[in-house]
């Protein structure tokens, strides 16, 4: 098991450091094998920032993050080739992804030689094959090739298959299908539907809810570095209930359904008082110290908020 | 009629040949239309925008007709064209965050342009204010310069700014896909509040994204590799497609309530051709499900139903 | 430069799916830079003037064994292959050709080790401060910023009073030159690097357990190869000119003679005014030859090392 316990990442900005700039605060969530968790926050919410702690791409400023029990930032050295035999990512632009200058199968060649200088070429080019095509590509029509001669869906594809060919056990997806197509973004996202069955764990990082919906078991909301709404996907999204989470769901654009219609389900909540809301008239030179954020409220089974108006009496509204 | 394209060909020079992003299009938006365009990348649908506004350096005009209000728009003719632009057809970029000068405040610049175009900016400030108030942004924005401005209020300037001479025809090219839900939700709606007010008799609105043009287009264009494919109101491009590609595309669509352990949705296979030698007859024949022996003639864009064209053998019924 | 730029898929317009792509035959990347660099005119022509100004260089002192310093010459006397001066002779009957082939020798060794020795520092400096970043960056930039704004003239000076004579000699001026000029060098590859290690495929290396040095070397060191030529060629060309502006000031070479010394002597001796143009015509044509030539290997190498400018 993964799990977050109130992380926070916090750059120091200004002169001479002076000012903390807090980008993640207290996220703390899990994920299992074989399950999709979904971390869904518009921009600046912090998501990227949680995806690459999860990595060890950037230092985790407080609280912990575990690897089966072990604490991630504890492995150094040595262990960290360990730690990413069994812990992946793939990322949101493609073509950065790759070195634009060395052939895209170079991704492959790099593993081998790090992970695998001792299997026979051979039997690598078997298991890269393999690899492949267990993410439904053609080994002839992607090898040997550049970056910019493959498209996007293809590169993305390409990375999932290097990620394989480790052991691994979690993948961070973030963003993995933003810049494709809408004809081959939903293939590359079944094909991470379809890594569940070998057991893989995926934190699936996305600014659209309609694509966390699709694929995810477990929601988490993330607003401002702050995790505003979190549980099974199924009720986070059946039943909104943080008034940003209400929001989000009511601008996203449907097919079927105008936004006036999912408005008028979705009343509004009243959040005059919420020193975290930006219609609260006082924002920012309120003279009340403001409290610290919210702690998440369990509302019904799996199913986690973090509003202060949430008193007891709305709890029993939702459940 | 507002706006008349017929057999609009556009082609982009590479070293390597002319890549025929545009490849003959013809439709026409009527009076207080807002049409979506839709496609994938690389179909032409920036292309067919961009030469209603100005043709770049590497874009050839080949040939067809732009006809704006009953008058022909030179579109070829970049000098020319500048008695239309602004005036007639405007256009709110896809990185309108970067249209702006950074180093002119906004007010400023403003005045520069419209005097450009011999109006003066005192005279047009008092509509200027109010279009400012009528889109939520502060009239103090005339006094900052753009980099003070968060993209969705940079975004909602340049679209006060284009259309602040009552455009006949305003593009819109890709002006929500790099925003937030809650922003890309409040833009959206502006451009459809500019219609209604009357700042703009029609748009053109281009995305990727089709699900933002079932929220605030009239009627749907779907293009396919340099070629229209279907156009039709948007209830019936959503709803009842013709086109296989239009159908294909639609399913591939994610919404809020679509679940991979309950409907598992696919893509479509395969890959749009290359612009550079496009294969003779229909070009999307080669990934369609229904494609049969007449595909390899090119069908022609008719109509199939009261404002509704579609290029494909199979929907106009032809295939006998 | 070769740093390839962001590439935004969503306006990509017009796509051009799959395009197609010269054939390279199989073989490993050394073989296809051979492939591509015997295609490419440019890379041919500036090898071509760079080899015969190499080879110049090298066999020239040995066809001439002459003295460049002796003098046993007419004076003032123009080119003649009969007489045996091919360049003529100097003002004071020195063989000019002598002269030049051994100044081209000293020319070409000051370019090498003071280009390489201020390549060296400057890379090595930029890549660890651009891709550490933080206190490590802080601390190298601090030190480049100071040896920006030492006058290297007057720190010349305090050294030639000590240094022995007999110790400053081609190397002496080479190395000092060298390590006085890669400040800039070390800015610009430090702004480089930090530009390329927030592009994914950095990140993507260390998830493939890479160390630094490796990424380094083999992620962002390719990326900027082009780059990192045309600084090697510009310290190069800076080296001999530095190397020329010294002696010109009577702070070069006490041993050994260069094409600086040369032309400075020239200039000197009013070959301008005297029309001798044999005398300074040949360094200076040999120095612009060699600087030149190194430019357009630049341009030519980016179109070999860069696939996508490949095909254009």
């Amino acid at each position: 098991m993964l799990s977050l316990d109130r992380v926070s990442k916090s750059y120091r900005v200004g002169t001479f450091g002076g000012k903390e700039l807090l980008a993640v605060k207290n996220v703390s969530f899990d994920i299992q094998p074989g399950e999709v968790v979904s971390l869904i926050g518009e921009s600046g919410s912090g998501k990227t920032t949680v995806g690459k702690m999860v990595l060890k791409l950037l230092d985790i400023t407080r609280g912990r993050i575990t690897f089966d029990g072990a604490d991630v930032s504890m492995v150094k050295g040595s262990a960290v080739k360990d730690y990413y035999r069994q812990v992946q990512g793939v990322f949101q632009d493609p073509f950065s992804s790759y070195n634009p200058i060395f052939k895209a199968d170079r991704v492959f060649s790099m593993i081998k030689s790090e992970y695998f200088p001792s299997v026979p070429n051979s039997e690598w080019s078997d298991k890269v094959e393999a690899s492949l095509r267990s993410v439904t590509l053609d080994p002839a029509g992607v090898l040997n090739k550049y970056p910019h001669q493959l498209s996007g869906g293809q590169l993305q594809r390409l990375l999932v298959a290097r990620a394989l060919l480790l052991d691994i056990k979690y993948l961070v997806a973030d963003e993995i299908i933003s810049m494709l197509d809408a004809s081959t973004r939903i293939d590359v996202l079944n094909m991470l539907a379809d890594l569940k069955g070998r057991g893989l764990g995926i934190l699936f990082i996305t600014h659209d809810l309609s694509l966390g919906n699709y694929i995810s078991e477990r929601t988490v909301i993330l607003r401002k570095g702050v995790v505003v709404e979190m549980g099974a996907t199924d009720k986070v999204f059946g039943t909104p209930t943080h008034p940003y989470t209400r929001a989000l769901v009511a601008s996203v654009p449907q097919l079927h359904k105008k936004w006036e219609d999912i408005e008028a389900e979705l009343a509004p909540v009243d959040t005059g008082t919420c020193p975290f809301h930006e219609a609260y008239p006082l924002a920012g030179r309120s003279a009340v110290p403001a409290p610290d954020e919210p702690t998440l409220v369990k509302v019904e089974d799996d199913h986690y908020v973090g509003c202060f108006e949430l008193d007891s009496e709305k709890v029993k509204l939702v459940a | 009629m507002s706006l008349q394209v017929t057999d609009l060909r556009v082609y982009y020079r590479t070293l390597a040949g002319d890549v025929k992003a545009l490849d003959g299009a013809t439709f026409s938006i009527a009076d207080k239309e807002i049409m979506g365009l839709a496609g994938e990348s690389g179909c032409g649908k920036s292309t067919l925008g961009n030469s209603l506004i100005r043709l770049d350096g590497r874009m050839r005009y080949i040939g067809g007709s732009v006809n704006l209000d009953g008058a022909d728009m030179p579109i070829w003719d970049k000098d020319a064209m500048v008695d239309f632009r602004f005036r007639e057809v405007s256009v709110v970029p896809q990185y309108a965050m970067s249209a702006m000068n950074p180093t002119r405040k906004i007010g400023k610049m403003i005045g520069e342009l419209v005097e450009s175009r011999g109006i003066k900016y005192a005279e047009i400030k008092p509509e200027l204010e109010r279009r400012i108030d009528l889109v939520g942004l502060g009239r103090d924005v005339l006094g900052q310069y753009p980099m003070e401005l968060s993209g969705g209020m940079k975004q909602r300037m340049v679209m006060v700014i284009s259309t602040l001479l009552d455009p006949s025809l305003l593009v819109a090219d890709e002006i929500t896909s790099a925003l937030d839900v809650s922003t890309q939700r409040a833009v959206a709606e502006t451009l459809v509040s500019f219609r209604d007010h009357g700042f703009v008799k029609s748009m053109m609105v281009i995305t990727h994204d089709v699900s933002i043009l079932y929220q605030i287009a009239d009627s749907i264009l779907i293009m396919y590799a340099g070629k229209l494919a279907e156009k039709a109101s948007t209830a019936t491009i959503i709803n009842e497609p013709r086109h296989p590609y239009t159908q294909m595309l639609i399913s591939t669509l994610p919404e809020v309530g679509v679940r991979y352990k309950e409907k598992k949705l696919t893509g479509i296979p395969g890959s749009p051709p290359s612009l550079l030698k496009p294969p003779t007859g229909c070009r999307f024949r080669a990934r369609c499900p229904l494609a049969f022996a007449k595909c390899v003639e090119e069908p022609p864009f008719v109509t199939v139903d009261t404002d509704h064209q579609v290029a494909c053998w199979k929907a106009t019924g032809t295939d006998a | 430069m070769s740093v390839a730029t962001k590439s935004d898929v969503g306006s990509q317009e017009p796509t051009v799916v799959g395009s197609p792509v010269e054939e390279v035959p199989a073989g490993k990347a050394r073989g296809e830079f051979l492939y591509f660099a015997v295609r490419s005119k440019k890379f041919l022509f500036s090898i071509g003037v760079l080899g015969i100004l190499a080879i110049l260089a090298i066999v020239g002192p040995m066809l001439d064994s002459s003295d460049p310093l002796a003098y046993n010459s007419t004076p003032m006397m123009g080119p003649s292959a009969d007489a045996g001066y091919w360049l003529g002779s100097t003002l004071n009957g020195q063989d000019v050709f002598a002269q030049f082939a051994n100044g081209l020798r000293a020319t070409f060794f000051v370019g090498f080790l003071g280009g390489g020795i201020a390549a060296l520092v400057g890379m090595t400096i930029g890549f660890v401060a651009g891709y550490k970043g933080g206190w490590v960056d802080e601390m190298l930039n601090m030190l480049t910023n100071i040896f920006l704004v030492i006058p290297t003239l007057a720190v010349l000076l305090v050294i030639a009073s000590y240094l022995p004579s007999d110790m400053r000699g081609v190397p002496f001026e080479a190395i000092f030159i060298g390590l006085t000029s890669w400040p800039w060098a070390a800015r610009a590859i430090r702004a480089q690097t930090f530009s390329l290690r927030n592009r994914e495929f950095i990140d993507l290396a260390r998830l493939s357990g890479r160390g630094g040095w490796k990424i380094i070397m083999q992620e962002i060191a390719p990326n900027m190869s082009s780059y990192l030529f045309l600084t090697f060629i510009l310290l190069f060309g800076g080296a001999i000119l530095i190397g020329a502006s010294l002696d010109f000031i009577g702070l070069g070479p006490h041993e050994g003679y260069t094409l600086g010394l040369m032309m400075y002597e020239s200039i000197n001796n009013s070959a301008l005014t005297l029309g001798l143009w044999w005398w300074f015509i040949p360094p200076g044509v040999a120095i612009t030859a060699c600087v030149g030539a190194l430019y357009v290997m630049n341009v030519g190498l980016d179109e070999i090392f860069n696939p996508k400018l490949r095909e254009l």
